[in-house]
């Protein structure tokens, strides 16, 4: 028992990562009718947020330590961030401590900026040409931006800690009367689940109850009849190819202390994310989100010993044979809609 | 001549021509100058550019003729390249049983691929393909590399059928029945076609330039030649016109009462022994087969190439792949020190900013340069490199003559 616990909290973390991407996606893909490939690129351009935000935060100048000197006579220096001299050394350190969770503030204007800037620069020009142009020219884009990144980061992953005070683990054997020890699960997980939840809760939330989310809505069930009515619906979906690609960052910020970024984790994780699309079915944002907890969950299952040792190799493949399955069983997915992208 | 019409016909011999003169053509400068780095005429490049235009011709088929785009080609090519190993070290050095054992077995994975994945059109069929391709390199990377001799014997299959990581490597102790098992010298024995070996060339020396001749580009040249030909037959044919008003219409086609599976199933299939006739030849170059000839970037770059070059059009692929391969080994040697050197001429701070402004787009950048013209290509020239052609022979010769050229269809992919 609490090893199935164990991994439906280990699926738990990977799967929100998944859930969000997803949502990004289907969201393009339910306003815009594109198929963005350049998505994952914004995910890992929102990790490098985190990683410009806390560089920025840790800019630092020499400073003479009073007292000390070196071997050969000269005032020892120190490095000091501004940062210090702005709030004070005590809220300077915490603030540059806090730096991930602060990146988010950093991250929404400029991956919004950066959707803008793709949506009018780029896709706008794809509408009424096929979805395999689109997919390709925003393939190229995805090099591009991934080449981009790797010219100005380098190759290497950057380890970009979580605040200290979620650098521990928290028991939730002894939680839930197991043995102590039996259920450990790190803190930043937890916040990232927690966040995913939150992030996850305000789209829909937004989608449902305000009036902007309900022309969105109506203009995904039909284009022309809202446009019809006078709303400039065009202007309304490229907001929400802003907000995906926020989504897609944030998801990114708060995914780089749970791997050092690098920049290839973009198409590392588009291709599972396009996976996951598919199989919560195409057009559906409930079937993105479902399907990307449902297969993060069941890839941590097949990682356990017990599964491996019947069945060597499935976690591997899971991910891809759940897919292959449930396309065959299900077309259009698990929750898709009839007519979505059958042509 | 050959079954083809008069302008087919010119384009093979086209294609023939500068394939027998590639090590001229690509050779424009004499050893030891400044620009001799732009030379791709080494037989290892240049029986890349052949052989990944095997593989894109071989997937235009697909892709260019029935608009199903493949997101895990590279599946074909990793079988193939597994099948040939195991060819060369069961049976013996000889090539051509190794590239029928590829083209098999890559035969016999596209039909259970294909038939699957076709169940399902548009992206589904892309997701459905990059499933397949990916799983089989992940079964290609970890299970199906685990000893399976058991622990005390140490046989042919003590690292599985794909070796794994390391990827599938001859050794001296393969049993080879039909040839030898060791060289004379006690090394392993080279891929050769009837004892001519694989990697031998010959070279020629004309005043400063130096041509080489290679016995392995010219083998998989001529492979290259023949699958051209081939490809053409199946574009002018009326299975190729069959696949062709799938692409343009399938509902019209299922009206008429024809059902366009079996000619899916078949072009899939034909495309995917393509792709292991060129997997096949690759091991036959370099004998050696990693999974990483699966991942999905392999299948990536076979989309990049067709697109590049011209989707749909004969010659486009074989252009994009040269394109591609050109970059990729060329244009990735220019470092700043040679750019330093091209732009002495000018001012200093000049040439340090221009160095700066080209540096990101060479080297190990070359991925940018390809990304950006791949954009510029899909958004500009949904016809490629081919249409690009066109549209300038046409600015020549009026717009009338370019309108009419047969290939000037090139309608952009769905």
């Amino acid at each position: 028992m609490d090893a199935i616990i164990l991994q439906i909290l280990n699926g738990l973390d990977k799967g929100s990562a998944y859930a969000l991407i997803a949502l990004g996606l289907t969201l393009i893909f339910g306003t815009l009718g594109v198929v963005n490939f350049a998505h994952g690129a914004l995910f890992m351009i929102g990790a490098f947020c985190a990683v410009t935000f806390s560089r920025l935060l840790s800019v630092s100048h020499e400073v003479a330590v009073p007292g000390e000197v070196d071997f050969l006579g000269n005032p020892m220096m120190r490095d000091v961030p501004y940062i210090y001299d702005i709030l004070g050394e005590a809220t300077g350190a915490a603030v540059i401590d806090w730096a991930v969770p602060l990146s988010i503030l950093f991250a929404i204007p400029v991956m919004i900026g950066i959707g803008f800037a793709m949506e009018r620069g780029l896709i706008k020009h794809f509408y009424k040409r096929p979805h395999a142009d689109q997919i390709l020219v925003t393939f190229g884009l995805a090099i591009v931006l991934q080449e981009v990144i790797k010219y100005f980061y380098g190759a290497n992953p950057i380890p970009t800690p979580a605040p200290s005070a979620f650098t521990g683990s928290f028991d939730f054997g002894a939680l839930l009367g197991f043995d102590p020890g039996s259920i450990i699960y790190p803190y930043w997980r937890l916040v990232y689940f927690g966040f995913a939840a939150l992030i996850i809760g305000a789209v829909f939330a937004f989608l449902q109850f305000t009036t902007f989310g309900m022309v969105v809505r109506a203009g995904m069930a039909d284009r022309e009849t809202v446009g019809l009515l006078g709303i400039n619906i065009d202007k309304r979906f490229t907001i929400m190819f802003g907000i995906a690609a926020a989504v897609a960052g944030l998801a990114g910020v708060m995914y780089t202390p749970i791997n050092s970024p690098n920049y290839h984790m973009g198409m590392d994780f588009l291709v599972l994310s396009f996976v996951v699309v598919v199989v919560g079915g195409m057009g559906s944002l409930p079937g993105a989100v479902a399907a990307g907890f449902l297969l993060g969950v069941l890839e941590s299952f097949a990682s356990m010993p017990v599964v491996l040792d019947t069945l060597p190799g499935i976690n591997q493949i899971i991910i891809y044979l759940v897919a292959i399955i449930i396309l065959l069983t299900r077309p259009r997915g698990l929750m898709g809609r009839k007519g979505v992208m059958e042509d | 001549m050959l079954g083809l019409n008069k302008q087919d016909t010119r384009l093979l011999l086209l294609v023939v021509i500068l394939t027998m003169a590639a090590p001229f053509i690509l050779n424009p400068f004499p050893e030891g100058s400044a620009m001799a780095q732009f030379n791709a005429g080494y037989p290892d490049l240049m029986q890349r550019f052949v052989i990944f235009g095997i593989f894109a011709i071989g997937f235009n088929i697909l892709f260019g003729l029935t608009g199903y785009l493949s997101f895990g080609h590279a599946a074909f090519l990793g079988i193939g390249s597994y099948a040939a190993m195991w060819m060369f070290k069961v049976l013996g050095m000889n090539v051509l049983p190794a590239l029928a054992l590829s083209v098999i077995m890559s035969g016999i994975f596209a039909v259970f691929i294909g038939y699957i994945s076709l169940r399902r059109s548009g992206i589904y069929f892309s997701i459905l393909t990059l499933a397949f391709a990916m799983m089989s390199y992940s079964l290609a990377y970890s299970v199906l590399a685990t000893d399976m001799d058991g622990p005390d014997k140490q046989g042919l299959l003590q690292k599985g059928l794909t070796g794994g990581e390391t990827g599938l490597q001859l050794t001296l102790q393969d049993p080879r029945i039909l040839g030898q098992q060791t060289t004379a010298e006690g090394n392993i024995p080279v891929p050769s076609l009837f004892g001519l070996e694989m990697r031998s060339a010959a070279e020629l020396n004309v005043g400063d330039w130096v041509f080489t001749f290679s016995a392995g580009y010219y083998f998989a040249a001529f492979v290259m030649l023949l699958s051209f030909y081939l490809s053409i037959r199946i574009f002018r044919s009326p299975f190729g016109l069959v696949l062709k008003s799938i692409k343009s219409n399938q509902q019209r086609l299922n009206y008429t009462g024809m059902n366009p599976k079996p000619y899916m199933l078949a072009a899939f299939v034909i495309s995917g022994m393509y792709a292991g006739l060129a997997g096949g030849l690759m091991a036959s170059m370099d004998p050696l087969a990693g999974p990483e000839r699966m991942f999905w970037t392999a299948s990536g770059e076979v989309v990049l190439m067709t697109i590049l070059g011209g989707v749909g059009t004969l010659i486009g692929p074989v252009l994009g792949a040269g394109a591609i391969k050109y970059m990729e080994n060329i244009l990735s040697k220019i470092n700043s020190d040679i750019l330093h050197t091209w732009f002495a001429f000018l001012p200093d701070g000049l040439e340090d900013f221009v160095v700066a402004i080209i540096y990101p787009f060479i080297g190990k950048g070359w991925h940018l340069t390809l990304g950006i013209i791949f954009m510029l290509v899909v958004i500009f020239l949904p016809g490629g490199l081919v249409q690009g052609g066109q549209k300038i022979a046409g600015m020549f010769r009026g717009k009338k003559a370019a309108d009419e050229k047969a290939d000037g269809k090139t309608t952009p992919a769905e």
